[in-house]
């Protein structure tokens, strides 16, 4: 492992995926409960000796707990290894970086594709609603469980944005700071309505039967029109241009339904590739956690009470689906309590996507907050 | 580099140790970084340029990159001892309401500005009929910051009018701190104010 890290200086190295079995159960939001469950984590660095430079990275809603680094044997890095390394944002060399992966998901932790105990079965539609509190809830298991009283940071992006904010919300004197990139305090309307046109394109699917395909096939082409509709949501107008125009497969039209702009390819690549790795039913149950979130006005701190959670927030200026004004939302709540913010809206033309492209800012921003908490 | 700054030893001296203050168009945050310092105040700042907002992030200050007019209404009333406006409040709009949020949020402002009647923006006027260029208004007219060309009394006659009580007021000649005929000689006023 470490020539691997020394070969390839600057990069987190080769990880591998561990789990978390935690053998209670939780109670959930809705009342009901989930366990036992397993949570799939990843860790980057070390654990200093009084355990004050972890780091939890909470991804984004079709992320995994492979944030940065290399599994055995392949040469994709994870989803945000521009930065998580030596040196970089999350300096490895300096924090515990952890990522898991969320429950309701399908990377690990324990999802609707999971075996229910009760039935030994997938628990598909059995399988609880959960939100964006009970994932964290689920977090602060193996938190706890890691022997961590208290994290240096939580951050992410979009979702992770989103789980960042409750972590705050839910456990302040267990963070001391949180960075919300992308994200927001609730889903607008327009936010609802995308993630809801991706759940009817799933389940309109025939071979999503209620939910119960697992060991048939799955709503294959469901999910990967979904993905399609995320991924328009994700660039901007000028990202679209830049990146296809009008651009052809072929020299010449088809005349047929057949794919012949080069953005039509893409969106069904895209599609394609994503239901190889990403189950329908978490799909559905992600979304919806998603739209159930709601810290804004009283609901983050209850009347008249402040946390001393330090916070950076970011935004990116072509973002349209997680716009800048949300994030300003986020801003203005903290500052009517008197809790110490930051903010700055980075130029991007990558629309949504860029907090997972636009690094270079992003991590510069990111790097220096975190040095201001030590 | 701050030491340099008389601005920011003037402002300084107003300011009393260990208060909470707001540094609207903070810049790259010399100013907040040396308050903090050197009087342990609890500082945060609203800057519009991004790339000052990221210099101010290095420093491991607290700021929001918005703009002063739209910002202020995002803090509670007394939110802060003081409220500065060093070199902004001339570059927005709105001057009136934005000070009158400014007493909103804040006990004490603290007000400083290019003086447009200093001797040599006179001369540039009068003698040669050019659009002044001086040590505190160093920018062409087709492309300055500033939207409000004012002088020292022209400050005073404001506050008299809207009821500002000038509490202190110091003025920064081409070369260090004058005291006399500061609407001739000064380059810049600084004042400390309150509302009545």
């Amino acid at each position: 492992m470490a020539k691997k890290v020394k070969a390839n200086a600057g990069n987190a190295g080769i990880v591998k995926v561990k789990t978390f079995e935690f053998e209670g159960s939780l109670q959930l939001e809705s009342g009901k409960s989930l366990g036992p469950i397993t949570i799939a984590y990843e860790t980057w660095g070390t654990l200093n000796h009084d355990r004050s430079n972890a780091v939890l990275i909470a991804h984004a809603f079709s992320g995994d707990s492979h944030a940065a680094g290399f599994y055995e044997g392949e040469t994709v890095p994870g989803w945000w290894d521009d930065l998580i390394g030596p040196e970089k944002a999350f300096d490895t060399d300096k924090y515990f970086i952890i990522c898991p992966n969320v429950i309701g998901g399908c990377r690990g932790s324990t999802g609707p594709a999971s075996i229910n105990p009760a039935t030994g079965k997938p628990y598909a539609t059995a399988f609880p609603i959960v939100t964006i509190g009970d994932m964290v809830l689920a977090q602060k298991k193996l938190i706890d469980h890691l022997g961590i009283k208290k994290l240096l940071s939580v951050a992410g992006g979009s979702m992770g944005g989103m789980l960042a904010l409750e972590w705050a919300a839910q456990y302040p004197d267990s963070v001391a700071s949180v960075i919300p990139i992308a994200a927001a305090l609730k889903h607008s309307p327009q936010q609802i309505a995308f993630d809801e046109v991706g759940r009817q394109a799933v389940m309109a699917d025939p071979n999503w039967n209620g939910g119960n395909y697992y060991g048939g096939s799955a709503p294959e082409k469901g999910l990967a029109v979904a993905r399609m509709i995320g991924h328009i949501t994700y660039m901007s107008k000028s990202s679209m241009e830049e990146k296809f125009s009008r651009r052809l497969k072929n020299d010449d039209l088809s005349f047929s339904f057949n794919a012949d702009f080069e953005v039509e390819r893409y969106l069904r690549y895209r599609g394609e590739n994503f239901v190889g790795r990403f189950d329908a039913n978490s799909y559905l149950y992600i979304t919806k956690a998603m739209d159930y979130f709601d810290l804004s006005g009283e609901k983050f701190f209850g009347r008249n009470k402040t946390i001393n959670t330090k916070f950076l927030v970011i935004a990116f200026t072509s973002d349209w689906l997680y716009p800048v004004e949300q994030s300003k939302e986020i801003v203005k709540l903290m500052k009517s309590r008197h809790v110490d913010v930051s903010f700055c809206e980075i130029q991007s033309e990558y629309g949504h996507d860029s907090f997972l492209v636009e690094t270079d800012e992003e991590s510069h921003l990111i790097k220096h907050f975190l040095k201001g908490l030590a | 580099m701050n030491e340099n700054r008389l601005d920011i030893k003037i402002i300084s001296e107003f300011i009393k140790p260990a208060s909470r203050v707001l540094d609207l168009g903070c810049g790259e945050g010399d100013l907040l970084a040396s308050l903090i310092a050197e009087k342990k105040v609890l500082g945060q700042g609203i800057e519009i340029d991004p790339m000052a907002v990221r210099k101010c992030i290095e420093k491991g200050l607290n700021v929001t990159q918005e703009n002063i007019e739209n910002g202020l209404s995002w803090y509670p009333d007394n939110s802060f001892d003081y409220v500065i406006l060093n070199q902004s409040m001339q570059q927005v709009l709105h001057v009136d309401k934005l000070l009158q949020e400014a007493f909103r949020v804040g006990k004490y402002v603290i007000v400083g500005f290019p003086n447009f009647a200093q001797l040599r923006s006179r001369l540039d006027i009068f003698f040669f009929g050019r659009t002044p260029i001086t040590k505190s208004l160093p920018y062409q007219w087709f492309d300055t910051p500033n939207v409000h060309f004012l002088t020292i009394k022209d400050f005073k006659v404001f506050c008299a009018r809207k009821g500002f009580r000038i509490l202190a007021a110091r003025y920064i000649g081409e070369k260090g701190e004058i005291k006399f005929w500061p609407n001739l000689f000064a380059v810049d006023g600084v004042f400390l104010v309150a509302k009545e």
